[in-house]
């Protein structure tokens, strides 16, 4: 039987077992979307922005491991987007985007709502496709889903202009796809693991260094087996957080240009580095040549060959699927009569508890001004270390990141690579619609929620009991910390004026508003919302001290062991 | 380091703007580059010209692999091979530089393709410097127009880019 276009769209999806699309209608996407309508195997959730599309579908993916769907019309509907596509370019997340074009003889002509959404998108998708013949929209289609999830995963966006869509063919969803141009490496050299064992052995003073590869393979399991077999130290980045139990006494923290005391300290003075899923970020690392001024040996594990050797030389490269080479070093250090030398580990581990001991993460609680530190930790109490935390970008991402102990993987969403501001709020929504019994919480600021604001409407078409957590201190805190810091105090720009009263705001929408002024008040409240009003959605505004830092900190340009604490001011 | 990068590409619509995006967006430097359809019309044979130290190389060639039309991409500057550039160049041809022009061509190896009262086309091919050679050796005031099409190249012997 023939299909249209738009039908194969949807038969596609189904076929995926896509559970949601996140997306916004519009005239180039009008036969999919009546297609949509006829249909009850997936539901389609209205966000108010595309940009908040995209996120969504992003944080979906982020929580559950499965593939995140948006759907948006062509031109505005497209370029509203690509902050959404570009967010999860940066963190490797495996979405796939439909967007409507005018019709193929139209391309080109400067049409209403036309964009050229294959060359906008180009440098921050994984691939993108333009289907002019329907013929070819299932495999393309196929196509967009296998590249998403294989390999080093990411967005793929499919163009579909809108004659497509009417037009019928044939319908035969292949059941598989091979292309000769794409066939990711996915088993580990194994002469490579033997290397990197032998030098893992020989460590006097190890690290691990693990980031955002091991949430995205599934690969927390074989990590923390492997780092408590060897009883080494382990970091992780802000992007791996939940990929090794933050509660665990081998966690030293996460590292970089906020990270902890000892975690850096411990990074700058291995001497065997074995980096895992993780790719030697500028606000990781600080300075290369700084951080290359030590001699060390460096084992780099990741799917991607391109991260390997970019920004730092390895010694032993090995590309693969981190499970399965977490796994083949497990195996062979299991079958070897080998372990590492316990005295050096000892005296590497009384150092470590040396830095640790300098406590870089204390802050002081009056009884005043509300310390946005103290929010969280109290978030993370009363939360039992359970919830799903979504933040947006700023001071209070590095706050929920340092204070919050995020034991399990997938549980610690926010924008690590692109920093954008205002995923805050659609991220919860994505994470709510993965996993529709989480406790959700979005931490934030006040001026990262504005930027997606207008997604309360959707958070209350869906009830979606989620919890923001608004730590208000009426700045652009981070902007601010520096200009505090390198810009003389000049505060540019950087003061939030004419703030909308959020709790009247929330409440217009109909959700629960507080607002919480007193440090004596911030548990009772938060006990309150995750209680009382577990199934509502509720803003907390907490009006928070303006002028807390976020510490430690490493300035850019800086090393790793060049850190500004807060005892040092 | 000068690098010749021949690259197998599926031949789709906007192959070689993956492949130019990519140089711009990472910085890459791109001295020239050469694309057709090859003896099978699905595939686009890439060549091109690049510089840079030994770890920006290596980036550019991973980077290129990375790229999902991408099929093969190899570095021919590794070892023996052959380079070869086409150049038309359009002289002046009058009085006693229009034996002169005749002259220079020959000395090349160059072929006269067009000629009109006042102007010769001279054909060329060879490697860069074959090309920047000749055009040293014509006063430049004669010179009226040049285009290059920058360099193809390929592995001598056994050495194949084949799917």
């Amino acid at each position: 039987m023939q299909l249209t276009g738009a039908e194969i769209v949807v038969r596609c999806l189904q076929e995926e077992k896509v559970e949601y699309v996140f997306g916004y209608p519009g005239g180039s996407v009008l036969y999919i979307y009546d297609e949509l309508f006829k249909q009850d195997k997936f539901k389609h959730v209205l966000v108010r922005h595309e940009q908040a599309a995209v996120h969504a579908a992003d944080a979906y993916s982020r929580s559950s491991n499965k593939i995140g769907v948006c759907l948006v019309t062509s031109g505005p509907g497209v370029t509203n987007a690509v902050t959404g596509i570009a967010t999860a370019y940066m963190d490797s997340i495996p979405i796939v985007i439909i967007s409507g074009q005018v019709p193929t003889p139209y391309i080109g002509q400067d049409a209403f709502q036309e964009c050229d959404t294959v060359g906008i998108t180009r440098p921050c998708v994984k691939h993108n496709f333009l289907v002019k013949d329907v013929k070819e929209l299932a495999t393309t289609l196929k196509k967009a889903f296998y590249i998403a999830k294989t390999g080093r995963p990411g967005p793929v966006l499919v163009d579909i202009p809108k004659d497509v869509t009417m037009h019928k063919c044939d319908f035969e969803y292949p059941k598989s796809i091979s292309m000769r141009s794409y066939n990711p490496v996915v088993k580990p050299h194994e002469g490579q693991v033997r290397k990197a064992l032998q030098l893992l052995l020989g460590a006097k003073r190890p690290m691990i260094y693990a980031g955002g590869g091991v949430i995205l393979s599934d690969a927390s399991n074989q990590l923390t087996k492997l780092a408590r077999t060897l009883g080494f130290p382990v970091t992780n980045t802000l992007m791996g957080l939940g990929g090794y139990p933050a509660t665990d006494d081998q966690f030293v923290g996460m590292l970089g240009m906020h990270g902890t005391y000892e975690a850096n300290m411990a990074m700058q003075h291995c001497d065997v580095l074995v980096a895992i899923g993780a790719r030697f970020d500028d606000r990781v690392i600080g300075n290369p040549e700084h951080f290359g001024s030590v001699l060390r040996k460096i084992i780099h594990i990741d799917i991607d060959p391109s991260s390997i050797s970019k920004r730092v030389d390895v010694d032993v490269p090995i590309v693969g699927h981190l499970p399965d080479v977490l796994g083949k070093l497990q195996a062979l250090l299991e079958q070897s009569a080998e372990r590492p030398d316990a005295k050096a580990l000892a005296v590497w581990w009384k150092q470590i508890n040396t830095w640790r001991a300098r406590n870089s993460l204390k802050y002081k609680q009056g009884k005043e001004l509300i310390m946005p530190q103290y929010v969280v930790e109290k978030l993370y109490e009363i939360t039992g270390g359970e919830a799903f935390v979504t933040s947006d970008v700023g001071q209070h991402q590095m706050w929920a990141a340092q204070y919050y102990k995020f034991d399990k993987p997938r549980r610690w969403i926010n924008s690590g690579g692109l920093g954008t501001m205002g995923v805050g709020l659609p991220y919860a929504m994505g994470v709510r619609f993965a996993n529709p019994k989480a406790t959700v919480a979005c931490i934030t600021g006040e001026a990262s929620i504005q930027m997606n604001i207008q997604e309360l409407s959707t958070a209350r078409q869906f009830r979606l009991p989620i919890k923001v957590i608004n730590l208000n201190n009426r700045y652009l805190g981070m902007v601010r910390q520096w200009q505090e810091m390198f810009h003389g105090n000049r505060y540019s720009e950087s003061y939030v004026d004419a703030l909308p009263d959020f709790v009247k705001l929330a409440e217009s929408y109909g959700h629960v508003g507080m607002r919480i002024e007193r440090p004596a008040d911030v548990e009772p409240a938060l006990r309150e919302a995750f209680t009382t009003h577990k199934n509502d959605f509720v803003f907390m505004d907490f009006l928070t001290d303006q002028t807390a830092n976020v510490y430690p900190m490493i300035a850019a340009g800086k090393g790793l062991s060049e850190m500004i604490l807060a005892e040092e001011l | 380091m000068r690098h010749i990068i021949s690259i197998l590409i599926e031949n789709e619509a906007g192959a070689l703007s993956r492949v130019s995006g990519l140089f711009s967006a990472r910085a890459f430097n791109i001295e020239s580059l050469t694309v057709a359809a090859t003896e099978d019309s699905s595939l686009s044979r890439m060549t091109i010209v690049s510089s840079g130290s030994d770890g920006v190389i290596e980036q550019i060639i991973k980077q290129l692999n990375k790229l999902i039309d991408v099929i093969k991409v190899v570095d021919l500057s590794e070892s023996a091979h052959i380079e070869r550039e086409l150049m038309l160049v359009k002289v002046r041809a009058t009085g006693k530089d229009r034996e002169e022009m005749k002259r220079v061509a020959d000395i090349f190896r160059g072929r006269i393709v067009d000629v009109t009262e006042s102007t010769y086309v001279i054909e060329l091919t060879g490697n860069c410097s074959k090309l920047d050679a000749c055009l040293a050796a014509i006063n430049p005031d004669l010179v009226l127009e040049t285009v290059r099409t920058g360099v193809c190249g390929i592995g001598r012997g056994d050495r194949i880019l084949k799917v």
